[in-house]
């Protein structure tokens, strides 16, 4: 009865969030912006400089960049909680007998929706530009469910350093040092195998590679031609990929409560 | 009667700043309390200690005859906060907001609605009711605030600072707010730093400096503590306020206060006319010219100033 009370609030605050959206259409527009001159930059402009052995740059490139994409749409997460709480619409939830999980909760809820619309929008640019699901039905969903699970719990560590450092401007500098080489350091947009050593381990091991690796297969983009690096998470990549959902959320979730309760309790 | 609100020796710091240092205070239910003082008082802290947004250091306090520490969830279903800085989504609009709060105060779905509605009429808010607020004048924003605080109908009301930043013709708009809202019984703690606010609203006042009550009673009892009357003279230069100033020193009750830009001397007096008379006959003798005079109530203000030896308004605190 709690847990189902906890969800309802949950939920209000997250149809809140959802309101913003809608009327302020720019955040959507300028949050698939970006990811959309990506794929026309790496299409169009370095695409043709890439040799993937067996298929086209495109059909390569599109999981990396429902990856990036969704990493990103996961900092609204901290942008969004570091902007309420310097404002006194938290002052007003914390004095209602609302569940306390219900800011967080409702945030990165509404950002998972935020997510979703955002993928459907880069999955239609992939298909204009050439990129193609050569996979099941269910398999595509799959790999769209992979990028939003992963996008959720990465969320929950976007709120904790949001919380932290309790401003969206300093927090959009700050998480974009945390975002540049887990997002770019991988193997969005090139072989990790082509990495020079130190790099390559890194990317191998960083938990992007893996769920992009688990997009670009469960959609089928991938070929013979290319065998995984010989580490556990790219031989696994969907296993993997669960796996660092769970250990996000087991180190996140309790970050964010911890730090959620200190930003406000001032 | 009962309490509704019981506060003893609360004390709150941050890091070295002491914000509340052994604050008592008793509200009976049903009766408007004023927390008056200026910024850096710890007036807002109070506020955020009765309504389990902070909890105190040491000390306690029940609001509503419940703990505000141990009983803090139930708590929050019988209290209402509206707080200095309008708590309202400025992407929602004012219907979303008051029904957003009511789903939260778990009225049910039709409730939320139907109350959203009844406050939005009540607060003269219908025509923009379906307007982000985005778009809101400053007053009706508090409004909607305010509205806010009330979804649940609670027994306890808080009001920090509801004027604050307002123009004049909105702040008397919402002291009529205020007053109509508080017949019904419910019991109120306003703080404000305008002396003539708990004047207007406050059944009792509690004067609050470095987060103590220093002083206590209705409006007309805290002037009485002061005693007398006030002179206030103004002249041309700062050689005439001179002039003044030794001319009526043995006349003053109590310290006078003079400002050297406004050329402006303020003496606490008494004995009415006669000393009004005499003053001026002084001035005369003296060729002080005059450029106004009167004699009047002391206000909150010289209260303030009597107490603490600093003006209530317009003094920051370090």
């Amino acid at each position: 009865m709690k847990l189902l009370q906890a969800l309802a609030d949950g939920s209000v605050v997250a149809k809140r969030n959802l309101i913003k959206i809608k009327r302020v259409p720019d955040l959507l527009v300028f949050s698939t912006a970006a990811p959309i001159m990506f794929v026309l930059l790496f299409a169009y402009v370095f695409g043709g400089s890439i040799e993937i052995p067996g298929m086209d740059y495109r059909e390569f490139l599109m999981a990396g960049i429902f990856a990036q994409t969704v990493l990103f749409g996961a900092t609204i997460t901290g942008s969004g909680l570091a902007e309420d709480i310097t404002k006194g619409i938290i002052d007003r939830f914390r004095s209602l007998p609302m569940a306390r999980s219900a800011v967080l909760v409702g945030r990165t809820t509404s950002d998972l929706v935020n997510n979703a619309l955002v993928i459907v929008i880069m999955m239609i640019t992939g298909l204009i530009v050439g990129w193609r699901i050569h996979s099941s039905p269910l398999e595509a969903l799959a790999a769209v469910g992979i990028l939003l699970l992963f996008a959720y719990a990465f969320s929950w560590a976007m709120a904790w350093i949001g919380l932290l450092v309790r401003s969206p401007e300093v927090f959009n500098n700050a998480s974009f040092i945390f975002l540049f080489p887990i997002t770019y350091i991988a193997n969005t947009f090139v072989q990790s195998e082509r990495l020079p050593s130190v790099l390559r381990h890194i990317a191998e091991w960083n938990p992007v590679s893996a769920v992009t690796l688990a997009a670009r297969e469960l959609f089928g983009n991938t070929s013979p031609l290319q065998t995984p690096p010989d580490v556990w998470p790219l031989q696994h990549p969907v296993l993997a990929s669960l796996g660092w959902v769970v250990i996000f959320l087991l180190i996140f979730v309790p970050l964010a409560n911890y730090q959620y309760k200190r930003a406000v309790a001032r | 009667m009962t309490d509704a609100i019981e506060a003893e020796g609360l004390v709150k710091r941050y890091g070295s700043v002491v914000a509340l240092n052994g604050l008592d205070l008793t509200v009976p239910e049903g009766t408007i309390m004023g927390l008056l003082g200026p910024n850096g008082a710890g007036k807002t802290t109070a506020v955020r200690v009765f309504t389990t947004l902070l909890e105190a250091d040491e000390g306690s306090a029940r609001v509503a005859g419940l703990d505000v520490r141990k009983q803090a969830d139930e708590l929050r279903r019988s209290i209402g906060l509206s707080g200095q800085y309008a708590a309202v989504d400025d992407n929602l609009t004012g219907f979303e907001n008051l029904d957003m709060v009511g789903r939260l105060y778990h009225l049910g779905r039709a409730r939320s609605r139907e109350r959203a509605r009844e406050l939005l009429e009540r607060f003269d808010l219908e025509d923009a009711a379906d307007r982000p607020v985005k778009g809101y004048s400053g007053g009706m924003r508090r409004r909607l605030d305010l509205a806010g605080a009330l979804v649940a109908k609670p027994s306890v009301l808080f009001l920090d600072e509801p004027t604050t930043g307002l123009d004049p013709r909105s702040r008397l708009g919402m002291w009529d707010v205020i007053e109509e809202l508080v017949k019904g019984g419910t019991t109120l703690l306003l703080t404000t730093q305008y002396l003539e606010e708990a004047d207007r609203l406050a059944d009792q006042i509690a004067v609050i400096d470095h987060g103590k009550v220093i002083a206590e009673g209705t409006a007309d009892q805290l002037k009485d503590q002061v005693g007398g009357e006030r002179l206030e003279l103004s002249v041309a230069t700062s050689a005439e306020l001179a002039t003044a100033m030794s001319a009526l020193t043995d006349l003053a009750v109590g310290p006078m206060e003079s400002d050297e830009r406004q050329h402006h001397l303020t003496v606490p007096v008494a004995g009415g006319s006669a000393v009004l008379m005499e003053a001026i006959r002084r001035m005369d003798a003296e060729s002080v010219k005059v450029l106004d005079i009167g004699l009047r109530r002391p206000t909150l203000d010289d209260v303030f100033l009597a107490l603490t030896g600093h003006h209530a308004e317009g003094e920051e605190e370090k």
